[in-house]
């Protein structure tokens, strides 16, 4: 039962990644990216107890309400794609790429590490698909939800071979930080006078 | 009380308190003055060990519990607690004359705390993690105000970010190399990733486009400091892999990674600065080959190399907060930093133009200038092993003599009709004199420094050895 869950789970970690690389509203891309914090959740959760895996959880969606806020406070003359190239069709053909290339990747780091297959191309894929996404853009926003994604694949590898609280909280400043520079990006406040 | 809280705790504490306070001055002088307490602590305070001032006695512990591991600084870190507190003084001093202490002041404060903490976090890997946060609380600092974020704070944040995940997983990886020494394709997977993840922290070619991009954006004086802590942090912090993991330090093929290393950064840092017609670019490849000459240094091997890499220290800060102060000051006039914008200036910004050129040429090594001991015996270390090796550096460090010789053209073309002023304010005249004298004084005595870095050594175990 637990690994159908987890080739759900990875699905819906292919689903997040992709919409995340495609999208072209904010409010979607904060949507997928709480969704994909559910993945993240799952996956570090057959390693460490549901409690430690939590914290994950809720860091991700407070990382989220961070961006969206930010979002709602900018200022919409500065909303402009700058990524190139911009084309959709583009984008799912490299996004296959990173399918691919994780899926066989996947295989061997799966024996080397002791995971599943699911929880290693979960991983991998998005640590893929988060190169992907700062490769391909230099929008501010754009480049904070690549970072995260990267994170977010790291975190699951790694939470199967560390279990320290310490390096729980420490992950966790470090996602709350990538979104508050994020929100310092998009509303970069002027110089206050002294 | 903890050495831990003194010098990581309270600094954050004190650096959070400095953000809610609007008045310039007030904000400087607090830093400095709360810096140099804490260099003086360092100095003078004995760690574990008891201390009794007439009836009252206390001890400061070397380590503090967080969350089942510690922070531990011990008595052979205080010289490296001195060296970085020292050298925030100087960089927090300067700032009020060119209106940078804001910022400066409380957020460079945070920054140094974090990677103080970086230093002394047990196990030492979780560092990685501490420069992170470092990095994203360096962002405020290196972002133009109203400005959006350009290329090279975008990738100083990527580059930066990815050299985290490989250092940690790294980690992992040297542990199981201990358990088993034998298995050669974990060794082999183990030194990409520590490559990789040094590589993008070091920003070793080609992951160090942002710094020349940073130099053009952002103040270069918050570069400048930027670019002091974090290479100085980080190769201390590669130093600790080397002392940690004997397998790593005896590895055969080190020297020759880490000579190929250094030689990629100085040339193609020498080579770039040499065509470079931006001001601020030419500081960013200097830095570059300043960090491929600490590599250099280490791959000398022994106590020798040690030595010579903690020398570079102390000039090598010295020269860049002169340039990058007076790089600030020449931006003011010129925004551009461009070769072709600067025609004249020497004339009417001699201090300035002055302090450029003596702290180019001081990270070039030219003798009786601060950068010329460390220098001298790289050439020396390196000769003994290899002449091709000394030849590569020779042609690197041309290239930062050519663009300095391009530079002194520049600012001495235009009009001779103009009138020679200084149009620096008292403040900056006088700091930048401080700046040209301690070029020229720890050129010619460079004994001056060596109690700074004698006992530095000792923070490593084996390699102090």
């Amino acid at each position: 039962m637990v690994t159908i869950l987890n080739w759900i789970v990875l699905v819906l970690a292919l689903v997040t990644c992709i919409g995340l690389l495609l999208q072209r509203n904010w409010r979607w891309g904060i949507g997928l990216l709480a969704a994909q914090y559910l993945v993240i959740f799952w996956l570090v959760q057959t390693h460490w107890p549901v409690s430690m895996a939590a914290v994950k959880l809720v860091t991700g969606w407070m990382v989220c309400a961070i961006l969206g806020i930010a979002q709602l406070n900018k200022d919409p003359a500065q909303e402009t794609e700058t990524s190139w190239p911009q084309g959709r069709l583009f984008r799912l053909f490299t996004a296959g790429i990173i399918i691919a290339t994780t899926f066989i990747l996947s295989l061997r780091a799966s024996s080397w590490l002791g995971l599943s297959l699911p929880i290693a191309w979960g991983s991998l894929l998005l640590i893929g698909m988060g190169i992907l996404q700062l490769g391909i853009s230099a929008q501010p926003f754009r480049v904070i939800l690549g970072l995260l994604t990267v994170m977010a694949g790291f975190e699951i590898l790694y939470a199967a071979v560390e279990s320290s609280a310490l390096v729980a909280a420490l992950l966790s400043t470090v996602n709350l930080g990538l979104a508050l520079t994020g929100a310092y990006f998009l509303n970069i406040p002027e110089e206050e006078k002294p | 009380m903890s050495a831990p809280v003194l010098w990581i705790f309270l600094p954050l504490l004190v650096a959070g308190c400095l953000l809610l306070v609007r008045n310039r001055k007030v904000i400087a002088l607090v830093a400095c003055i709360f810096t140099l307490l804490l260099t003086l602590a360092a100095w003078l305070l004995p760690i574990d060990t008891v201390m009794t001032i007439g009836s009252w006695s206390f001890k400061l512990s070397s380590s503090f519990e967080i969350l089942g591991r510690h922070l531990v600084l011990g008595s052979n870190d205080r010289t490296l607690l001195v060296l970085v507190y020292g050298s925030a003084i100087a960089w927090f001093a300067a700032a009020p004359a060119i209106k940078a202490a804001r910022r400066l002041s409380s957020l460079g404060l945070a920054i140094t705390a974090l990677l103080v903490a970086a230093l002394a976090v047990e196990p030492f890997l979780y560092a990685a993690l501490l420069i992170e946060m470092a990095v994203l609380l360096s962002i405020p600092l290196l972002s133009a105000p109203g400005e959006k974020p350009g290329r090279g704070l975008i990738r100083f944040l990527i580059f930066q970010t990815l050299g985290m995940p490989f250092i940690l997983f790294s980690g992992w990886l040297l542990a199981g190399i201990e358990a088993n020494p034998g298995d050669l394709g974990l060794v082999q997977q183990a030194a990409i990733l520590i490559g990789l993840g040094f590589s993008f922290l070091l920003a070793v070619f080609p992951f160090s486009s942002w710094i020349p991009l940073l130099m053009e954006e952002a103040s270069p004086y918050t570069v400048g400091f930027i670019l002091w802590m974090f290479p100085t942090v980080v190769l201390f912090f590669g130093l600790g892999f080397l002392d940690h993991y004997t397998w790593l330090r005896d590895a055969p093929a080190l020297g020759s990674i880490l000579t190929t290393v250094g030689i990629l950064m100085v040339v193609s840092g020498g080579l770039l600065a040499a065509f470079q017609r931006h001001l601020g670019r030419i500081l960013g490849y200097a830095v570059i080959m300043e960090t491929g000459f600490s590599i250099l240094t280490i791959s000398l091997g022994g106590t020798v190399g040690l030595n010579i890499f903690f020398m570079l220290l102390v000039p090598r800060s010295l020269s860049l907060a002169v340039w990058a102060f007076a790089l600030t000051i020449l931006k003011e006039d010129s925004p551009t930093l461009m070769l072709g914008d600067i025609k004249g200036l020497g004339r009417a910004w001699p201090f300035a133009t002055c302090g450029l050129v003596l702290a180019n040429l001081a990270l070039a090594g030219m003798p009786l200038l601060a950068g010329f001991p460390p220098h001298q015996a790289i050439w020396e270390g390196l000769a003994s092993n290899s002449l091709p090796v000394v030849s590569w550096v020779l042609l690197g460090t041309s290239g930062l003599i050519f663009s300095a010789i391009r530079v002194i053209l520049a600012f001495a073309s235009g009009s001779t009709a103009a009138n020679w002023e200084s149009r620096e304010t008292g403040a900056q005249r006088v700091l930048l004199t401080i700046g040209f004298l301690a070029l020229l004084l720890l050129g010619l005595f460079p004994q001056w420094v060596v109690p700074l870095w004698t006992n530095l050594p000792a923070i490593f175990t084996h390699l102090g050895q």
